[in-house]
């Protein structure tokens, strides 16, 4: 009675009646006290809270846990092997240098040696093109000396045909008759002292 | 009466409290009463929690990528913390229930984030979810520590390190505090949720002030709107915290249940 009283009070007509809504709602719809203690909508609540965990729990336990469980597996093992491999490539880097550097070593190395030969190829030839030279300048001196040794040697030839000549002339000048014989002995003589 | 109603239709407007309405269980579909299997708005915004469960954790990771889209690093940042905290609380040896444990912790943060949506219904808000979710708990360890240890797992109350003469005392103590237990889970996450989407709702109420007095109003109206802005935030905040509170004390359960008198 009293709540059909305030319900046209208030203007409602409200399809909710006490009955149906149970002595959780007052006639205008809204809460009396605390819904939370309301005794008739926890049945529902928890029926369908079971619901709602059930179908959460298998979907995780059967599709969502195991797939991001995977998923970080799958990560990690990738990362593993990506960390290898660059472990390897570091070391085919340092194998790289090592190469690059004994390759550098050995270029260096030759390139001296190359050098070394060059020096003692020119060196060779130098001292060929020397000796050659010397035994030419020496032959050449040896040659000239004997010209020189051959023009002192007909010289002295001329001087003596021209000292015998010139003796005789003279003798005869001065009116003696001269035994050829004796001017030349005498001249050579003379010409040796 | 009459003059009442003169004096409410001069102000033009009342302010009207009903923070609790927020709260009431109505079906979906006609204005029956809430029965069992009633289609309700309970139903409607556990269906919200459980698609976005399916979002974040299904769909979210179906790609499988190496690295990792938005939503899938966020399913894996959830992955990886509940799965560090079981591993860190409660051993190694829980991890088998580390679903369970994540079925929690993921309705329970989802349910409290959507309950934030306004005109929403806060399913952990209602004592009749928590101490469900609290005595699923409850049981389940308390089943688990007997099976798991027989009479050997009431050795959970009997402290060893404590003094012999001291210890019959201490085990009353704990005794009360293990059955208390289920009581302050589920009341802490429920009451925590309740308070907070109330005292919003309360701050509401005071917000249309201005219509009905300028000069309080003025005054009031600003107030009452900042302090809906910063109760929200905290309750974002509470959102996370409770879900988080809710599932570490499961951990610290299970690990007592595991292992007890480890201390």
């Amino acid at each position: 009675m009293a709540t059909e009283t305030t319900a046209a009070e208030g203007g409602h007509v409200s399809p909710l009646s006490l009955e149906e809504a149970g002595k959780c709602v007052d006639s205008h719809g809204g809460a009396i006290g605390m819904p939370q203690l309301c005794g008739e909508w926890m049945g529902n609540q928890i029926f369908w809270l079971l619901v709602a965990l059930v179908v959460i729990f298998f979907i995780l336990s059967r599709i969502a846990l195991p797939r991001i469980a995977s998923i970080l597996a799958e990560r990690q093992g990738s990362i593993t092997n990506d960390l290898a491999a660059a472990e390897d490539l570091k070391a085919k880097a340092v194998e790289a240098e090592e190469a690059y550097n004994k390759a550098l070593a050995d270029a260096r190395a030759e390139a001296q040696n190359i050098v070394a030969q060059a020096k003692a190829d020119i060196q060779g030839d130098l001292d060929e093109a020397i000796a050659k030279a010397d035994a030419e300048i020496a032959a050449k001196s040896a040659e000239s000396e004997k010209a020189i040794a051959d023009i002192r040697a007909s010289a002295l030839d001329s001087v003596k045909v021209v000292a015998k000549d010139t003796a005789k002339e003279i003798v005869a000048s001065m009116g003696s008759k001269a035994d050829a014989k004796t001017v030349t002995a005498a001249v050579t003589a003379r010409m040796k002292g | 009466m009459a003059t009442e109603s003169q004096d409410a239709a001069e102000k033009g407007a009342e302010l009207v409290f009903h923070p609790m309405d927020q709260f009431i269980v109505k079906p979906l579909f006609g204005d029956g009463a809430v029965g069992l299997f009633t289609v309700t708005n309970v139903t409607l915004w556990m269906a919200i929690t459980v698609i976005c469960v399916i979002a974040l954790l299904v769909l979210g990771t179906s790609g499988r990528s190496v690295v990792p889209t938005r939503i899938q690093s966020i399913a894996e940042l959830c992955y990886g913390f509940i799965r560090k905290m079981v591993e860190d609380v409660a051993g190694k040896d829980a991890l088998p229930y580390f679903p369970y444990i994540m079925t929690l912790f993921i309705f329970i943060v989802f349910s409290n984030f959507l309950g934030l949506l306004p005109g929403a219904f806060t399913t952990t808000s209602h004592i009749a979810v928590t101490a469900v979710l609290a005595m699923a708990v409850f049981l389940t360890v308390t089943l688990m520590g007997f099976f798991k240890h027989g009479l050997g797992f009431l050795g959970v109350f009997w402290i060893g390190s404590a003094p012999l003469p001291l210890r019959p005392i201490l085990a009353l103590i704990e005794v009360i505090s293990y059955f208390v237990r289920p009581v302050s889970h589920s009341i802490r996450l429920a009451g925590n949720m309740m308070a907070g989407h109330a005292v919003i709702k309360v701050f509401a109420a005071f917000a249309p002030m201005v219509m009905i007095s300028t000069g309080i109003g003025l005054l009031v109206t600003p107030l009452s709107i900042l302090a809906i802005t910063a109760i929200y935030a905290l309750e974002v905040l509470v959102a996370f915290i409770q879900a988080y509170v809710f599932t570490i004390l499961t951990c610290v359960y299970l690990k007592d249940a595991l292992h007890p008198g480890g201390h």
